[in-house]
């Protein structure tokens, strides 16, 4: 394939604004994928994706367009995760691209991740080709919105194919676009290779498969792969294209091609996003930019509700690790909920995706902790330990201070919506730093704060004080000193030490009441009267009663049918094993989670 | 030779009532005298099939529902009749279920005169403004003319059902109801706790109404348990009240795990240590389909599951008698912290729940069976 038919490009948008179906619709229509064939939203392939109409991890997939002009034109597209848990594994698409795709929604017109992807876009020199979306809903008024777009973000949108991914209008007006307005990637053949990983994936046949751009050189089978970062090297067992249902060896991949290679390797750890690939026959100098090790930054304990699918546990967080290098874990043991695992996760979100397939795809009922950070506790004899379980909190008496991580955020949003940002930002603990106006309809709030304000639910409860037009993005800083503490909970007298958590001094009591207001809620009555205490050290600082259950009774019998008693008696049964027992105290899971969830309101 | 219970399901009602899920339409009439040969054919070859296989008697017939006196008196007393040929024992308990409206002296009678001696007419609450609520066709005033026109027929023993949990109730109104009763003379009272079963119009409705909550009704039950034995009328079951002597007989045969057969759409039997049951399907008895397979019964644990409906609780030597072992430890030892709370009691021969422990009794059952 000469270079100047290759076109390699994302898609990017707004969530709903029709990225899946617009990649759907591509494929279709360059018979990629036989009609027969298509499930909807074929790039999204985990169930869980599905589902939740997000795009977690990236896909790519090569596509055949005989274009207008005669030419036959390889397109590749590469499809990015759309959260900022993930913000990372969407610019190292981004960097394998010339061009993207921007959708607009015909009646929404510009949103926030419209601006943040366009900017993250722009950062990575890409050209852009406007879409506008779903012309065939009512409210569709496609000339309004690209004036918005050319007005606000400055792109031309005179040519903008105006397209409904859902009924298939015009999408052939995208791909001519595509062909015409996306540069094609420079012939960098004779230089040494240099290859960017976009995605790795484990496969239990081929080992890891390596999703790469080629920026320069060529690798084919039998090269000895040397991966820049980690110096790990692999004999290349197999290159080629990915197809939507099937891979295509090649005989090799060369400079500005969107390929996969293969080298029996052991797991994706080996082969992290961002890193370069070179060979060792002829090694590069420089990796590409760029590269940085994603860390879990936030951790928690996660229990099988079934002490007895402990191994099955640790089994299925085996095989979850071979595919996400973010993934960590190590075993722990708590009195209230027996043997499970510390993990470590990006953010919120990937613990909740994590958990989710442990859940689905290994059919494991599970208990988790309520995510801590790691914190430096300086002790009176110097030491400085790292904590990220408040179970291994040391007594108060023997703490010099504690330091607390911290993130540089910028939060992009209309200036209409400063006041409510700097309320969030300051209700958790923000530092400000600076504002800097984008354009007339756009700041840049700077501000340093505390990562565990952000961990739980900040990115929510940002979108929906500004009505989703915020967007954010953050990166680690440095540690600061800060006031935390330890607060326990405790029933009927009992610390539950899965529930302890730390948090900053002045935010306890507050959070306690409602903790306690939210267990107090979510702990279903029982035969015995519950007390529930909030306590720092020993000292109780918030409590609520739950109220002895008084009535749960089959008052008639059915007649004679005796069976239909008895299955009722086997459900409540069946029940009580879904609750966590605590001396004689039930705890259903949703108190856990509540209690997790709790900044959501 | 033993004695077995048999019920009778009539699967009409005039119209169905919010909070009911038992299997019920309102028929045409002469569906009704269809159904009645059809039952009475199926009556005399059970009975027949019965006798032949072993000298099995029937000493308790119940006629339920739906509601069996929309039959008609002269079809119920055929179905009566059917059972009395040679199967029902000289002291049988029979009753019929009735509801209060529109029943004349004549209908009673003929009842009477074919043998029956139990009724249990629907009252559910004697505050009309409650009884609108759960549908109820008649007043108050029509309920005590029922009554009192079957007294003076000669039936002495007439059970009423009353509800607790109604929309609205309060312990003014249910006191009402229960003075109600003790006024009319009644031997026999079944109080139920509203349950909101799925596919019944409170269910689906449930937020236009205010029901009272489970606090509430625990206490409305520990009330009405109390004003009842006050006037002797003592609990023999969670929901069961008579006065000494009056005790459904029929029901005990559930709660005591004996046999009984049940013929009718939804109707359950246990015969054999076999469960079986006819579908909930009208057009299918009629057709003469097969009752349906519903497994074994009659183990341990549906005999204390049940037992323990009872004020008298599982009873050491009956258990012994029956399964030829003891009630096993491992369920006293469960059952300690209840005992030691008020929840059940236990004395050298019985295993029981307290009124305190019946209000609890799912949790309680679950945890010790």
């Amino acid at each position: 394939m000469k270079k100047q038919n290759i076109r390699n490009f994302s898609i990017i948008a707004h969530i709903d604004h029709g990225k899946s179906t617009l990649a759907d619709r591509l494929l279709e229509l360059t018979e990629t994928v036989a009609k027969r064939d298509m499930t909807e939203q074929l790039l999204d392939n985990m169930d869980l994706e599905r589902e939740r109409g997000i795009t977690i991890k990236a896909h790519a997939v090569k596509l055949d367009y005989k274009a207008q002009d005669g030419e036959t034109y390889e397109l590749n597209l590469i499809d990015t995760p759309g959260h900022v848990d993930f913000n990372y594994e969407v610019s190292r698409s981004l960097a394998a691209c010339e061009g993207a795709v921007l959708i607009i929604d015909a009646s929404q017109g510009v949103e926030a991740q419209t601006l943040a992807n366009t900017y993250l876009a722009l950062d990575h020199d890409l050209e852009l080709v406007p879409v506008i979306n779903k012309i065939d809903l009512p409210a569709a008024d496609p000339d309004r919105v690209a004036n918005e777009v050319e007005e606000v973000i400055g792109l031309p949108c005179d040519e903008a194919p105006r397209v409904s991914a859902k009924t298939g209008e015009n999408i052939g007006a995208v791909l001519e676009s595509i062909v015409n307005l996306v540069p094609p990637p420079e012939n960098n053949d004779d230089k040494p290779l240099r290859a960017l990983v976009f995605d790795s994936v484990y496969d239990s046949y081929k080992g890891v498969i390596v999703y790469v751009r080629v920026m320069d050189g060529k690798i084919k089978p039998s090269d000895t792969m040397r991966m820049m970062a980690t110096g790990a090297e692999f004999t290349v067992v197999e290159v080629g294209y990915m197809r939507p249902n099937a891979m295509e060896p090649q005989k090799e991949l060369t400079s500005g091609e969107v390929g996969y290679i293969t080298a029996s390797i052991k797991t994706v750890s080996d082969a992290r996003v961002g890193d370069t690939v070179t060979t060792a026959e002829n090694p590069a100098s420089e990796a590409l930019a760029g590269y940085r090790k994603v860390n879990p930054m936030v951790f928690c304990g996660v229990y099988p509700a079934d002490g007895a699918d402990y191994e099955n546990l640790r089994e299925a967080l085996e095989k979850l690790q071979l595919n996400d290098a973010a993934l960590s874990f190590e075993p722990e043991t708590s009195g209230a909920l027996g043997f499970g695992f510390r993990c470590g996760f990006l953010g919120l979100l990937h613990l909740e995706i994590i958990q989710e397939r442990l859940e689905r795809e290994y059919n494991l009922d599970l208990v988790t902790t309520i995510p801590s950070v790691i914190y430096k506790v300086h002790l009176t004899n110097g030491d400085v330990i790292e904590i990220d379980n408040p179970s291994h909190y040391p007594d108060p008496a023997v703490i010099d201070y504690c330091e607390e991580p911290t993130v540089e955020a910028h939060i992009y949003a209309p200036p209409e919506y400063i006041g409510a940002i700097m309320n969030l930002c300051q209700d958790r603990r923000g530092v400000y730093v600076n504002t800097t106006h984008l354009a007339s309809d756009r700041v840049d709030l700077h501000y340093i704060l505390p990562l565990n304000e952000i961990i739980y639910d900040f990115f929510d409860v940002l979108k929906s004080r500004t009505r989703g037009y915020a967007s954010f993005d953050y990166e680690m800083s440095d540690y600061q000193r800060s006031s935390i503490i330890k607060l326990d909970v405790l029933l009927n007298g009992d610390i539950i030490d899965a529930l302890s958590f730390m948090i900053h001094s002045e935010k306890a009591y507050a959070k306690a009441r409602r903790i306690a207001e939210k267990l107090k809620d979510n702990i279903p009555r029982q035969m015995f009267e519950i007390p529930i205490q909030m306590a720092i050290g020993g000292k109780v600082i918030a409590r609520e009663t739950v109220k002895a259950m008084r009535k749960d009774v089959l008052a008639k019998c059915y007649g004679g049918d005796i069976t239909r008693k008895k299955k009722l008696l086997e459900k409540q049964k069946e029940g009580k094993k879904r609750m966590r027992h605590f001396g004689t105290v039930e705890v259903p899971q949703e108190a856990f989670m509540a209690v997790l969830k709790l900044d959501d309101e | 030779m033993k004695n077995i219970g048999l019920y009778l399901h009539i699967p009409f009602c005039k119209s169905k009532c919010p909070y009911c899920d038992f299997y019920s339409f309102s028929g045409k009439d002469a569906q009704k005298d269809e159904y009645t040969r059809v039952l009475k054919d199926k009556i005399l070859s059970s009975i027949s099939t019965l006798q032949n296989d072993s000298s099995c008697k029937s000493d308790t017939l119940y006629i339920g529902g739906g509601t069996p006196s929309v039959l008609g008196a002269k079809n119920l007393a055929t179905l009566v009749n059917a059972c009395n040929s040679g199967f029902l024992t000289d002291d049988a308990e029979i009753t019929v279920e009735c509801n209060p409206y529109g029943l004349d002296e004549d209908f009673f009678k003929i009842l009477y005169d074919c043998g029956v001696n139990r009724l249990s007419l629907g009252l559910q609450s004697a505050v009309d403004s409650e009884r609108r609520i759960l549908g109820r066709l008649s007043d108050r005033n029509q309920v005590e003319k029922a009554v009192n026109t079957a007294q003076k027929v000669g039936f002495n023993n007439i059970t009423l059902d009353v509800m607790l949990g109604v929309p609205n109730q309060t312990e003014q109104s249910l006191n009402e109801t229960l003075d109600f009763c003790i006024s009319l003379g009644v031997p026999h009272i079944s109080a139920y706790m509203l349950k909101l079963e799925e596919n019944t119009h409170f269910y689906k409705n449930q937020h236009k109404y205010s029901f009272p909550d489970d606090d509430l009704t625990a206490d409305l039950y520990l009330q009405m348990c109390e004003a009842l034995e006050n006037q002797g009328i003592m609990q023999y079951e969670i929901s069961n009240f008579a006065k000494k002597g009056f005790e459904s007989r029929h029901n005990l045969k559930y709660w005591h795990c004996e046999e009984y057969l049940g013929l009718g759409p939804s109707a359950h039997s246990f015969l054999d240590g076999k469960r079986f049951y006819f579908d909930r399907d009208f057009q299918a008895f009629m057709n003469g389909n097969s009752p349906i397979d519903d497994g074994f019964g009659g183990d341990f644990t549906e005999y204390a599951m049940l037992n323990l409906r009872l004020v008298e609780g599982l009873n050491e030597s009956k258990v012994l008698e029956r399964f030829g072992h003891k009630i096993p430890q491992e369920m006293y030892k469960k059952s300690q912290i209840f005992i030691d709370n008020g929840y059940m009691t236990k004395n050298e021969n019985s295993l029981a729940l307290t009124r305190k422990g019946f209000l609890m009794s799912n949790t309680i059952l679950a945890e010790i069976l």
